[in-house]
Parts: C-alpha cells; sequence; structure tokens
C-alpha cells in the first residue's frame, strides 16, 4: 500500500483511512464528512490528492500536433498557463479517463486519475512514440485548498496567486522553492491545486492550517463533487460511456469535432443521431438514499438507467444521485422510480449541479 | 429497568415489565460517521432476534438493524426518523429505535454486559 507523503500529518489529525486506488488515504477526520463537507463550502478546506497522477510530456509545437491526435481538445489555442478538462478516449469513443491538461512553458502537465494513472501513461507513451520525453513524476505531491476564504488564507504565503482566473495557473515559490499553482478543483468552489515538492509539502499544510484552513478527507470531497454535478472516474464514467453520454460534451472542443482523435467517429455520429442513454441528476423523495448500481424504473415497471453516483448531500440537505437514463426521460422533473431494498421510492429527473458554483473568472465572480 | 445489554451486531437493549427498548450503540454510531437515514419497523410487526429491524445509512454507506431479541414493535422512535443526526448525537439515549413487547425474555441471557461488549468492539475494532 502506497503513502502519501502527508500520511504523518493525517495521522495527527486522527485522520480515518481506506484503500483508494493502492493508496492509504483518508476518508475522513474526528468531526467527520458533513462538518469537513461544511467547512470547505463556508470557509477553506485542504485535500491531499497526491495519489493523482502528475504527467509531464516536453516539447513544442510538434508535441502540440501529436497531442490533439491524443485529445480531442483544441490545443493550438491553449495560452501557457491554461487549463482545459479533456480525456483520453478509446476508439469507440469510451473514456479511459477524465484529466486536466495545462499548457506550461516546455510542454504539458496532466493530471490524471489515481486509479488510472499507469494505464493512462502507458497509452499515452505508445500513441506518443519515442520523440517526446514523458514521466509520472513520484517527487511532487498535489493539494487542493478549496473554499471561500482559501483564497485570502493562501494568497498570504503565495504572493500573487489570488490573481489566478479560473482554470488557469502559473509558477510561484514556497520555502523559496518552486511550486505549480492552478486555481481549479472538484468541490464546486473557489479554489486552488498545487504540485509541490515531497519534501515541502507537510510545511505547507501546516503552514496552510495554522492559518485557519482544514483537513478535508475522500469522504468530504466526494459529497462536495457530488453536489457539483462532477463525475467521478470508476462511477460516473468509464470506457463503456462516452463523453457525450456523460453529458460532457462541452469539452470536446468545437474546432476538434470533425477531426482524428480516438473515439471521433462515435461522437460525430453521436452528434448527428443523439445518445441513447444520457446522464441526469436525480433526486429521491424523501430520506432515502440511492447508491451505486441501484436500478431506475419508468412507471410501467421498465427499467430505464441505473444510478452511478448517490448519497446525502450536506448543502442541499437532501439524497442527491446521479445516472444513466434512456434518452426519452432526461427531461427535468421526470418522475422515477428506483428499486432500494426491494422497494420502489419515486423520484425525479433534475438539472445538474445540486448546488451552484462560483468560480472566479476575472474582476467579476461569474457562476457558471 | 433491567441491566442493559449489548449485541455482537452493535444493538444495545434494556427491558421494563415485558417491554424492550433497542437502539444502536455509540460505538456502532462511531463506525458509521454521520448517520443521514433511519428506517425503522412498523408498528405491530413481529421480529425475530438477529432478523433485520430497519436500516441506517451514513454519509458512507448503508447498515441494517437488527434486533436483539424477538418480539412485537410496540412503539417507534419517529424523530429519529424526522432528524437521523440525533443518532449520532445521543445513541444510548434519546435515539432509541423501537420497543417491542417481548416474546422471550430468556432470550437476554445471550446477549453481552456493557463490560463484555466494549471488550468485543476494542477487539473487532483492531
Amino acid at each position: 500500500m502506497y503513502k502519501t507523503a502527508l500520511y504523518n500529518l493525517h495521522k495527527k489529525f486522527n485522520a480515518k483511512f481506506v484503500s483508494f486506488a493502492g493508496y492509504e488515504m483518508p476518508i475522513q477526520y474526528k468531526d467527520g464528512i458533513i462538518a469537513e463537507h461544511n467547512l470547505t463550502r463556508e470557509k477553506s478546506g485542504i485535500f491531499d490528492v497526491s495519489h493523482m497522477g502528475q504527467l509531464f510530456i516536453l516539447g513544442d509545437d510538434k508535441l502540440t500536433d501529436k497531442l490533439q491526435e491524443i485529445f480531442p481538445t483544441d490545443l493550438k489555442n491553449l495560452s501557457i498557463n491554461q487549463s482545459k478538462y479533456s480525456f483520453l478516449m478509446n476508439e469507440n469513443a469510451g473514456i479511459h479517463d477524465d484529466l486536466i491538461i495545462t499548457k506550461i512553458s516546455d510542454g504539458y502537465m496532466i493530471i490524471l486519475n489515481a486509479a488510472c494513472k499507469e494505464k493512462d501513461f502507458e497509452i499515452i507513451k505508445s500513441k506518443l512514440g519515442e520523440d517526446f520525453k514523458i514521466s509520472l513524476s513520484k517527487d511532487l505531491s498535489l493539494i487542493a485548498v478549496q473554499g471561500p476564504e482559501s483564497k485570502n488564507l493562501i494568497e498570504k504565503i503565495i504572493p500573487g496567486v489570488n490573481k489566478l482566473k479560473f482554470m488557469f495557473g502559473g509558477d510561484f515559490k514556497f520555502n523559496s522553492n518552486n511550486i505549480y499553482v492552478t486555481r481549479s478543483g472538484y468541490t464546486g468552489e473557489d479554489g486552488f491545486e498545487i504540485s509541490i515538492n515531497n519534501n515541502d509539502v507537510v510545511k505547507f499544510v501546516e503552514t496552510l492550517i495554522s492559518l485557519g484552513s482544514n483537513l478535508i478527507g475522500l469522504g468530504a470531497r466526494d459529497t462536495l463533487r457530488l453536489e457539483a454535478g462532477l463525475c467521478l472516474y470508476g462511477n460516473d464514467i468509464d470506457e463503456n460511456t462516452s463523453p457525450l453520454e456523460a453529458n460532457l460534451k462541452w469539452a470536446i472542443s468545437k474546432n476538434r469535432i470533425n477531426s482524428n482523435f480516438p473515439g471521433a467517429k462515435k461522437i460525430q455520429r453521436q452528434i448527428n443521431e443523439g445518445v441513447t442513454k444520457l446522464r441526469v441528476g436525480i433526486k429521491p423523495e424523501g430520506k432515502i438514499i440511492a447508491r451505486e448500481s441501484t436500478k431506475i424504473f419508468d412507471e410501467n415497471n421498465n427499467q430505464i438507467g441505473k444510478i452511478t453516483s448517490g448519497s446525502f448531500g450536506p448543502s442541499v440537505k437532501s439524497p442527491i444521485a446521479m445516472g444513466y437514463v434512456n434518452n426519452t426521460y432526461t427531461k427535468e422533473n421526470t418522475k422515477i422510480f428506483l428499486e432500494i431494498r426491494g422497494k420502489k421510492v419515486s423520484a425525479s429527473v433534475c438539472k445538474l449541479p445540486f448546488y451552484k458554483k462560483n468560480y472566479y473568472k476575472g474582476d467579476i465572480n461569474v457562476g457558471s | 429497568m433491567s441491566e442493559v445489554k449489548f449485541s455482537k451486531e452493535h444493538e444495545w437493549v434494556t427491558i421494563s415489565d415485558d417491554v424492550a427498548t433497542i437502539g444502536i450503540t455509540k460505538h456502532a454510531t462511531e463506525l458509521l460517521g454521520d448517520i443521514v437515514f433511519a428506517e425503522l419497523p412498523e408498528k405491530g410487526t413481529s421480529v425475530t432476534k438477529d432478523g433485520t429491524a430497519g436500516v441506517v445509512e451514513s454519509t458512507k454507506a448503508a447498515s441494517d438493524v437488527y434486533t436483539p431479541i424477538s418480539g412485537e414493535v410496540v412503539d417507534t422512535n419517529q424523530s429519529i426518523v424526522d432528524d437521523p443526526s440525533k443518532i449520532n448525537n445521543d445513541p444510548e439515549g434519546d435515539a432509541w429505535f423501537f420497543k417491542l413487547k417481548v416474546k422471550d425474555l430468556n432470550e437476554i441471557n445471550s446477549l453481552m454486559s456493557r463490560e463484555e461488549y466494549e471488550k468485543f468492539a476494542k477487539e473487532s475494532t483492531n
């Protein structure tokens, strides 16, 4: 079992650990998931996401051309330090992984899901050939700092970060060493992700805690992202779902739709002909919780889909879920039925996200 | 009121005359985390020792609640259905789950004392 550089600090803060993608990770600390969720929404939370992959590929314009054959994203028009959400897809447009690509001065940095990173590395490496230097970092930790007070706390340690716009990054210093900071996250809150050397990460996190931020476990990370309508790889998207079925068409660059990347033909066909299933938000009636794999039925008892993520939403104060339904049941307020412990529970299709986000896009805060 | 007794499934029970009051232990709530849903048996139903008699769900997962003793359900605590966080706050007090008219008082002999339960809980956690 792998441990992150923050393992002993998690222990000191009474973390309960779970095994996740081969890592021993904190699921919660002593106050529990709901308290941690609320701290992130109302104040500031620190997430150790060092289990995620930090992939670096070095090269110039030739690399950009080559990467456009791998990803459905317009990388040519990406400015330096700009990030885009993208996918590594198979020929059938199934998703090997969802990821964030950032253009850096000497190439690209790609953040990968922990459970997929080794596999992604092999796929990308084999597609790139021998012309470019590619490495999956072992020396770097990744820390997310999320929530409305985070920008002021982090500005005290890293002057200038507050100027970053959503989905942009830059080089900064901590402890006179280089760090890379992006304004991004997975909670629906304004926040930052910091790529920092393993040797500096304990001091960095301890400093944030001393300024008033709080360690948050994977449990709250899951309820936060679910409220924000964000997909969890392996649950809500996988090799059998396409970005269009996952309702993530926005992440495929318009000027790339008719070009040649893995799965392009399927994507083009789904754009022209529509999809047979679609990811939607689902609100069960009452307090009952619909977990992953719960079957979804129509009023005539025909199975029309399946829940892929479900929990209690501490900010919306009700159970929430996401899942796939046949394309005729995707309209808001469509009544559906969930089979939970042998009983049919009524629910309705609803808009995502459950919780409205507020990302920093420049001079004014614009809800997206 | 009898001495409180405990089951291996982390329920507690006290008996007054022939009515048992049942809930889940503090140790169980610590394992479960924040409880956000509770389902109780219906009044009038008969439940059998070690059979399921409800469900609790935390932010993490769902767990069955078992009855440590057989009998007929005579009362349920709707306040924990309305506000499941009460179960975390006072699991061995106000947040009882249901009351039974006990079928066989001898069944209680197979349950653990507090001391035995605490030892059991500690060992099963490690």
